[in-house]
């Protein structure tokens, strides 16, 4: 037996998703078009517009920054959001409830505000040179992901067995890393993805804290369209998308999609 | 290796409330006491000191020789049961039950031996390598048992580590229990709320209120010799009625009961006599007649129980459930008399005020 599917309802789902994917299939016609100019539709077949990118090596740089500071900078926000949201569940009884949000807080201030507020701080209060700015500040911009994700996953993690563990003989340290970890895996690789994510299309942190000589792919770009306006941005922006679909495949792949929207 | 558990004046606190008052136990080497209670008696809270997951603000933990009282709880050396488990759901079952030789640095071929002989013991061993997630509750008990008695323990301790499982497999499961703890002669802790379980499995039983124990004793002389009103309502003693003593005769002593009643009891039953006392009895220790001497009642609602009929009755001392012969059947609001049948009778101490807490 199949559902039986109102027809207004039927269109209103089509259109729904040509919204959401009619952008997509804008850019990747005006990567193609053989014009000096952004258009749609595409005047002309021509790849040269990717080989460009290449050839362009402002966006060969601020690509490996942004993927150095996407990797570095979620590897620290984990560093702390893991522990972070161990405590916040183990302790849950004896700790404030404030301090939970405490850690969502960069998603709540308008990121504008926050990147303008790092720069003020580490920036300049600090003085701390562009490259580790950037490190700081996309690992605070994503520790909401590692603490919330990692979070959801302590929550359903039975702690009695890390009891069983100590009262095996395993120091409590220990029990993190063999008992607790592999239990939580799915939970950290999530965070990781969420924020790496997030991390490699920031614009509004990453537009007050890169200074003279070194950028991130998202502002080169910004740059780029704001001087030459050509179909560069839109194969630049393509080979992005090649990209996340690429991770998404992989997590399909190993540990199935639903596991991120859980 | 057999050695004893000692706990010394144990207290604890959680924030301004004190759990634990002043707890003294001592579990002879190879023995199974269970402390039970309701919740909140500080029974799971003793168990937890004991392995070291909770520090108390005074008193001492002694297993044989050794003071564990500042021990972190991995090196404590104790076999752990718990209620939901706890197995390790990322591991196989072998695995499971190797994890505590693992940390004990026993190589992987002496660990798979050690564990496979484990395994067989519990039936189990056709299921070395599942995952905990595919077992049933009575499996992943018996996992937990394995996992728990492998690292031969000097203490085997357990937290209601039969309440999530089914009825039937609750009585299974304990009788294995019991065999496998007397089989290694392993000294034991038992936490329960289930006075049933406790007593079929303990060599002696604490009866737990309010961070105290209120009587420790065999399973017998427990439900038969109650040593106070807490610990005679816990066992079935329902009826709980103050009486004064009038007059003594020999081996008589008279004692008269609230409204006038008169009883003539021997003297066997009382420890030292004292003036005020409580009689405390069941249900079947008060028989319901047409005449004799007895409590006077107005009888109230009727049950029928298949070997009696019971009683709800209103008397001078106030309500009180007794038992009537099937022979003799009594309407309600029919006058009668209760008589003690004095070998299902206790005398008590009246109770103070720090004992009347009803269990729940």
């Amino acid at each position: 037996m199949t559902a039986r599917i109102h027809p207004l309802l039927g269109a209103f789902a089509i259109l729904v998703f040509l919204f959401l994917l009619a952008p997509l299939v804008i850019i990747v016609g005006a990567s193609l078009s053989d014009t000096t100019y952004l258009t749609f539709p595409p005047q002309g077949l021509t790849l040269r517009w990717f080989a460009n990118i290449f050839e362009i090596s402002a966006f060969r740089n601020t690509a490996i920054t942004s993927f150095q500071v996407a990797i570095l900078g979620t590897g620290l926000s984990l560093l702390i959001g893991i522990p972070a949201a161990y405590a916040l569940n183990r302790y849950r009884v004896g700790l404030p409830k404030w301090l939970g949000t405490l850690f969502i807080l960069p998603i709540l201030v308008p990121e504008i505000v926050f990147g303008f507020s790092l720069l003020k701080s580490i920036t300049i209060g600090m003085g701390l040179p562009v490259y580790p700015s950037l490190i700081i500040g996309h690992a605070l911009l994503v520790l909401p992901y590692s603490v919330r994700v990692v979070g959801a996953s302590l929550a359903s993690f039975d702690f009695s067995v890390e009891e069983a563990a100590i009262s095996l003989g395993c120091p409590p340290l220990k029990t993190f890393f063999t008992v607790v970890l592999p239990n939580i895996r799915a939970g950290v690789i999530a965070a990781f993805i969420l924020a790496f994510i997030t991390s490699i299309n920031d614009v509004s942190i990453s537009v007050f804290l890169t200074g003279p000589g070194i950028s991130t792919l998202p502002i080169q770009i910004l740059a780029h369209m704001e001087q030459f306006f050509d179909p560069t941005i839109a194969s630049v922006s393509v080979l992005l998308m090649l990209v996340t679909v690429g991770v998404m495949a992989i997590v399909e792949a190993t540990l199935g999609l639903t596991f991120l929207t859980k | 290796m057999t050695v004893s558990l000692t706990i010394e004046n144990l207290s604890a606190h959680y924030g301004q409330t004190q759990v634990l008052k002043d707890l003294s136990i001592s579990v002879k080497a190879g023995e199974l006491v269970s402390l039970l209670g309701s919740s909140g008696c500080g029974k799971t809270t003793t168990l937890r000191i004991v392995a070291g997951f909770l520090a108390p603000t005074a008193g001492h933990v002694r297993l044989g020789d050794r003071d564990l009282t500042t021990l972190p709880a991995h090196a404590r050396d104790i076999g752990l049961v718990f209620q939901n488990y706890a197995l390790f759901p990322h591991l196989t079952v072998q695995e499971n039950v190797a994890f505590g030789l693992k940390q004990r640095g026993i190589s992987s071929a002496d660990r798979a031996r050690r564990a496979t002989a484990m395994l067989e013991r519990v039936g189990l061993a056709q299921l070395a390598d599942r995952l905990p997630g595919a077992l049933s509750g009575g499996q992943k008990q018996r996992v937990a048992l394995a996992r728990a008695l492998v690292i031969e323990p000097p203490l085997l301790m357990f937290d209601e580590p039969l309440s999530n499982l089914d009825a039937k497999l609750r009585v299974d499961m304990r009788v294995e229990i019991r065999q496998l703890q007397k089989a290694n002669g392993t000294t034991s802790l038992y936490v329960t709320h289930d006075q049933e379980e406790a007593f079929s499995i303990s060599d002696r039983v604490a009866i737990m209120n309010a961070g105290r124990i209120m009587q420790l004793d065999t399973p017998e002389v427990l439900y038969q010799k109650p040593a106070n009103a807490f610990v005679a309502r816990f066992v079935g003693f329902e009826n709980l009625i103050p009486m004064k003593t009038i007059a003594r005769d020999g081996a008589i002593v008279t004692a008269e009961a609230a409204g006038g009643a008169k009883l003539h009891l021997s003297q066997d039953l009382f420890g030292p006599i004292k003036d005020d006392f409580v009689l405390a009895t069941r249900p079947d220790g008060l028989v319901v007649r047409g005449q004799g001497e007895g409590i006077p009642a107005t009888l109230g609602t009727r049950t029928y129980l298949g070997r009696a009929y019971q009683y709800k009755c209103e008397t001078a001392a106030g309500e009180i459930t007794a038992n009537g012969a099937l022979s003799e059947m009594f309407e309600p609001g029919a006058k009668a008399v209760l008589v003690p049948l004095p070998e299902q009778c206790c005398i008590l101490d009246p109770e103070n005020r720090d004992t009347t807490s009803r269990p729940d």
